[in-house]
C-alpha cells in the first residue's frame, strides 16, 4: 500500500490531498472494480442502473444534506421528513387517481418538505438553538405527523407515475437523468449570490456577518432546500416501492450523512459539494453489491459492509498517515 | 431568564417535579411512591448511557457518540449468551460485555484521534459494525438467559422500595462527580473541551483523553445495556436503538454545552429524568402513537430553547 502511494508521486498525492471528492472518486474506480470482478454482467445494461435505481431517495436526501452541512448545520430530521412527504404523496393517490388528483398531492407533499425545512431552519437560523438537537426534536414532530397521516404501511402509487420511473428518457437510463438533473440544480444555485453566502456562512459565520453576508436568511434557506431534497427522496421512494410507509424514510437520514462525508464534504462546513456525495452514495451501493455478491454467509453481511464503511471513512486520514510517516 | 440561564440542573429538577405534579393531577395513580419509583428506574437507564455521553460531549467540538445505543444491544446479548441465567457466569459476562465496550469505545476514539474520522461518522459507522457483530454472535437468533440475580437488582427493591438500579445509578453519580471534578483526566478532560490547543500547549495530551473518554463512554453503554436486559429480561436486535438521541438529549437539557468543556453529571441525571418523565406522562396519557411523538417534539424543542441556544451573531 505504502510502496504504491510513494510511486503516485509527490505532484498528485498534493492534488489528492487537496480535491475533496479525489479520494472519493479513487474509491469508486476500486468499489466499480471489485463489482466488475465478483459480477462480470455489472456493466450490462440494466443491471447497473437498476441497483442504482434503489439508492435515487438517498441520493436525493444526501444532495439536500450536503446544503445544510456546507452551510455550518446539520439536519437529523430528513429521514422523517422523507417519511412524512412519503405518506402524504401515497394518502392523496390512489391506483386510478386523475392527474389534477396527482397534482395535488405532489404540491402538498412538497409543500409540507419544504415548511418542514423552514422550521428547522427557523430554529437553528432565526433562534439559534443547536442544530443537532434541534433537528433531532423536530424529527419526533415530522414522524408523528407521518404516523398520523398513515398509521400503518399501505397505499397504492398510480401505475401511470410508478412506470415513469423505471423508463429510460432518450435511452439513457432514469438514475443518470437525476444525477444530470442534480449537478445542473446545483451549479446553478451556485452560480447566483446564494453559491459563494452559502459557503462563507459554513466557513465562519461570524466574519461572514460582518462582511455583510445575510447568515439568518442563508442559513435558513439551507433548511428549506434540505425539506425540499427530502421531499423529492420521498417521491422516489414512494415510486420505488409503489406504496407508502410511515417510517420509510428512517434509515436515509444517518445514511446521508455518511454518503456526505465519504464525498469529502467536512461537517465542520463552508466547503465540499454535491457531486462528491452522488459520488458517497453510489459508493455506498457499490459496497452494499460487493457484499452480497461476495458469496459470505448472510449473518456476516452486515458486519463487513459496516467494516468497509468504516475503512472507506478511514481512506483519507490513513492516507494523511502514511504520507507523514514517509515524510519524517 | 438570566437567573434561568444560571443554573440549569435547577431548572430541569423543577421541571421535573411539574412533570410529575401535572401527572398526578391529570392521571390519578402517577403521583405515587411506587409510580415514581418506576419512573426513577427508567430514568436510571437512560441516566447510565448518558454519562458516557456526558463525558465524550464535555470534551467539546461537538463530538458526540452514536454509537451508545447498538453498544447497550450487544452488551445486553453478551449477558444474556454467555451469562444465560447463571449468576457467576453472569458476572464473567458482565466482565466481558463491559471489556467489549471498553474496546470499541476506543477503537471509536483511535479513529477519530488518529486518523481524523469525524465523531459523528465514526460513530454512526461503528453503529453499523456493531450491529453486524451482534448478527455473527447471534446468527439472527438470539438464545440465552438474565441470571436471577441481574432482574433482582434491577426489578427488586433493596430499601425503602428503592430498586437496586436506582442505588447503583445514585453511585454511578457519585463516582462520575469524583472523576470530574477530583482527578487529573477530570481536569484534562474540562481543558480539551474548553480549548484543545491551549490544552495541548499546556502539556495535556489530547489524544490519549479522547480514546479514555470514548472507551469510558463504550463501556457505559454496554453496563446500561445490561441493566436494561435486568429489566426486559429478553433481547431485541434494536433493544437500545430507542437510548441513542435522548441519552444526547438528556446531556443537553442538563445544562452541558454541545460546544464542550461546561458541564456536569447531575445535570444529565436531571436531564434524563425528565426525558424519562415526559415519556412516562406521554404514555399515562393514552394518546395515540402519533400526537405522543409530536408533543414528545414539540416539548423538547421548548426545552432547548430555554437554554439551548448559541450566542447572537449580533453583539
Amino acid at each position: 500500500m505504502s510502496a504504491a502511494w510513494a510511486s503516485i508521486g509527490p505532484r498528485l498525492r498534493r492534488v489528492a490531498l487537496r480535491q475533496s471528492y479525489a479520494f472519493a472518486l479513487l474509491l469508486l474506480v476500486v468499489a466499480v472494480a471489485i463489482n466488475y470482478y465478483l459480477q462480470p454482467t455489472f456493466f450490462q445494461p440494466g443491471i447497473l442502473s437498476g441497483n442504482l435505481l434503489l439508492f435515487v431517495p438517498l441520493m436525493l436526501v444526501a444532495v439536500g444534506q450536503t446544503v445544510v452541512v456546507i452551510g455550518g448545520g446539520i439536519d437529523l430530521s430528513l429521514g422523517a421528513i422523507v417519511s412524512m412527504a412519503n405518506v402524504i404523496f401515497v394518502s392523496l393517490m390512489s391506483q386510478e387517481a386523475s392527474p389534477s388528483r396527482i397534482l395535488l398531492a405532489l404540491a402538498a407533499g412538497f409543500l409540507a418538505g419544504i415548511l418542514a425545512g423552514a422550521l428547522n431552519g427557523f430554529c437553528v437560523a432565526v433562534l439559534r438553538f443547536q442544530p443537532i438537537v434541534t433537528t433531532f426534536a423536530t424529527s419526533f414532530i415530522f414522524a408523528g405527523l407521518a404516523l398520523y397521516v398513515l398509521p400503518e404501511p399501505g397505499g397504492v402509487m398510480p401505475p401511470g407515475l410508478v412506470n415513469f420511473f423505471y423508463i429510460n428518457p432518450l435511452g439513457l437510463p432514469m438514475v443518470l437523468w437525476v444525477v444530470i438533473i442534480l449537478l445542473l440544480l446545483w451549479a446553478l444555485l451556485r452560480s447566483t449570490r446564494y453559491g459563494p453566502y452559502l459557503y462563507a456562512t459554513g466557513g465562519r459565520d461570524l466574519s461572514a456577518f460582518v462582511s455583510g453576508v445575510p447568515v439568518s436568511s442563508v442559513r435558513f434557506l439551507s433548511y428549506c432546500i434540505a425539506g425540499l431534497m427530502a421531499a423529492a427522496g420521498a417521491l422516489a421512494l414512494a415510486l420505488s416501492t409503489g406504496t407508502g410507509n410511515p417510517i420509510g424514510g428512517t434509515d436515509l437520514m444517518l445514511q446521508s450523512i455518511v454518503a456526505v462525508v465519504l464525498g469529502g464534504t467536512r461537517l465542520s462546513g463552508g466547503q465540499g459539494g454535491v457531486a462528491g456525495s452522488i459520488i458517497g452514495v453510489v459508493i455506498l451501493s457499490l459496497i452494499q453489491s460487493i457484499v452480497s455478491f461476495s458469496g459470505a454467509p448472510s449473518s456476516w453481511q452486515t458486519l463487513i459492509n459496516g467494516l468497509i464503511v468504516v475503512a472507506a471513512l478511514a481512506g483519507p486520514g490513513l492516507v494523511a498517515l502514511l504520507g507523514r510517516r514517509r515524510r519524517a | 431568564m438570566r437567573v434561568l440561564r444560571l443554573n440549569p440542573i435547577a431548572i430541569a429538577l423543577i421541571l421535573a417535579v411539574i412533570l410529575f405534579v401535572v401527572g398526578g393531577i391529570v392521571q390519578p395513580g402517577f403521583a405515587s411512591y411506587g409510580q415514581g419509583m418506576n419512573i426513577l428506574r427508567l430514568a436510571a437507564f437512560l441516566g447510565i448511557v448518558a454519562a458516557g455521553q456526558t463525558l465524550v460531549i464535555i470534551s467539546g467540538g461537538e463530538r458526540i457518540d452514536l454509537s451508545v445505543g447498538a453498544m447497550i444491544t450487544l452488551g445486553a446479548i453478551l449477558v444474556f449468551r454467555f451469562g444465560d441465567g447463571q449468576n457467576d457466569q453472569a458476572l464473567l459476562a458482565l466482565a466481558l460485555a463491559l471489556g467489549v465496550g471498553l474496546l470499541i469505545g476506543a477503537i471509536n476514539g483511535l479513529g477519530i484521534t488518529v486518523l481524523g474520522i469525524p465523531p459523528l461518522v465514526m460513530t454512526l459507522g461503528m453503529a453499523g459494525v456493531i450491529q453486524g457483530l451482534i448478527l455473527v454472535i447471534t446468527g439472527g437468533r438470539i438464545e440465552g438467559e438474565a441470571a436471577p440475580a441481574l432482574t433482582s437488582l434491577v426489578s427488586g427493591s433493596l430499601i425503602f422500595g428503592i430498586p437496586g438500579v436506582v442505588l447503583l445509578w445514585l453511585l454511578l453519580g457519585g463516582v462520575m462527580w469524583l472523576v470530574l471534578q477530583r482527578t487529573a483526566y477530570g481536569r484534562r478532560l474540562f481543558a480539551v473541551g474548553t480549548n484543545r490547543v491551549t490544552a495541548k500547549l499546556s502539556g495535556v495530551r489530547v489524544p490519549s483523553v479522547l480514546v479514555l473518554t470514548y472507551a469510558l463512554s463504550g463501556m457505559l453503554a454496554a453496563l446500561g445495556g445490561v441493566v436494561l436486559l435486568g429489566y426486559t429480561e429478553q433481547v431485541f436486535l434494536n433493544l437500545g436503538d430507542p437510548y441513542t438521541l435522548p441519552s444526547v438529549a438528556a446531556v443537553v437539557i442538563g445544562g452541558t454545552l454541545l460546544a464542550g468543556g461546561v458541564g456536569s453529571y447531575f445535570g444529565t441525571m436531571a436531564g434524563a429524568l425528565v426525558l424519562t418523565l415526559l415519556t412516562s406522562l406521554l404514555t399515562a396519557l393514552e394518546l395515540p402513537e402519533s400526537a405522543r411523538l409530536m408533543v414528545y417534539g414539540a416539548t423538547l424543542l421548548l426545552l432547548l430553547s430555554l437554554y439551548g441556544r448559541q450566542k447572537a451573531l449580533r453583539q
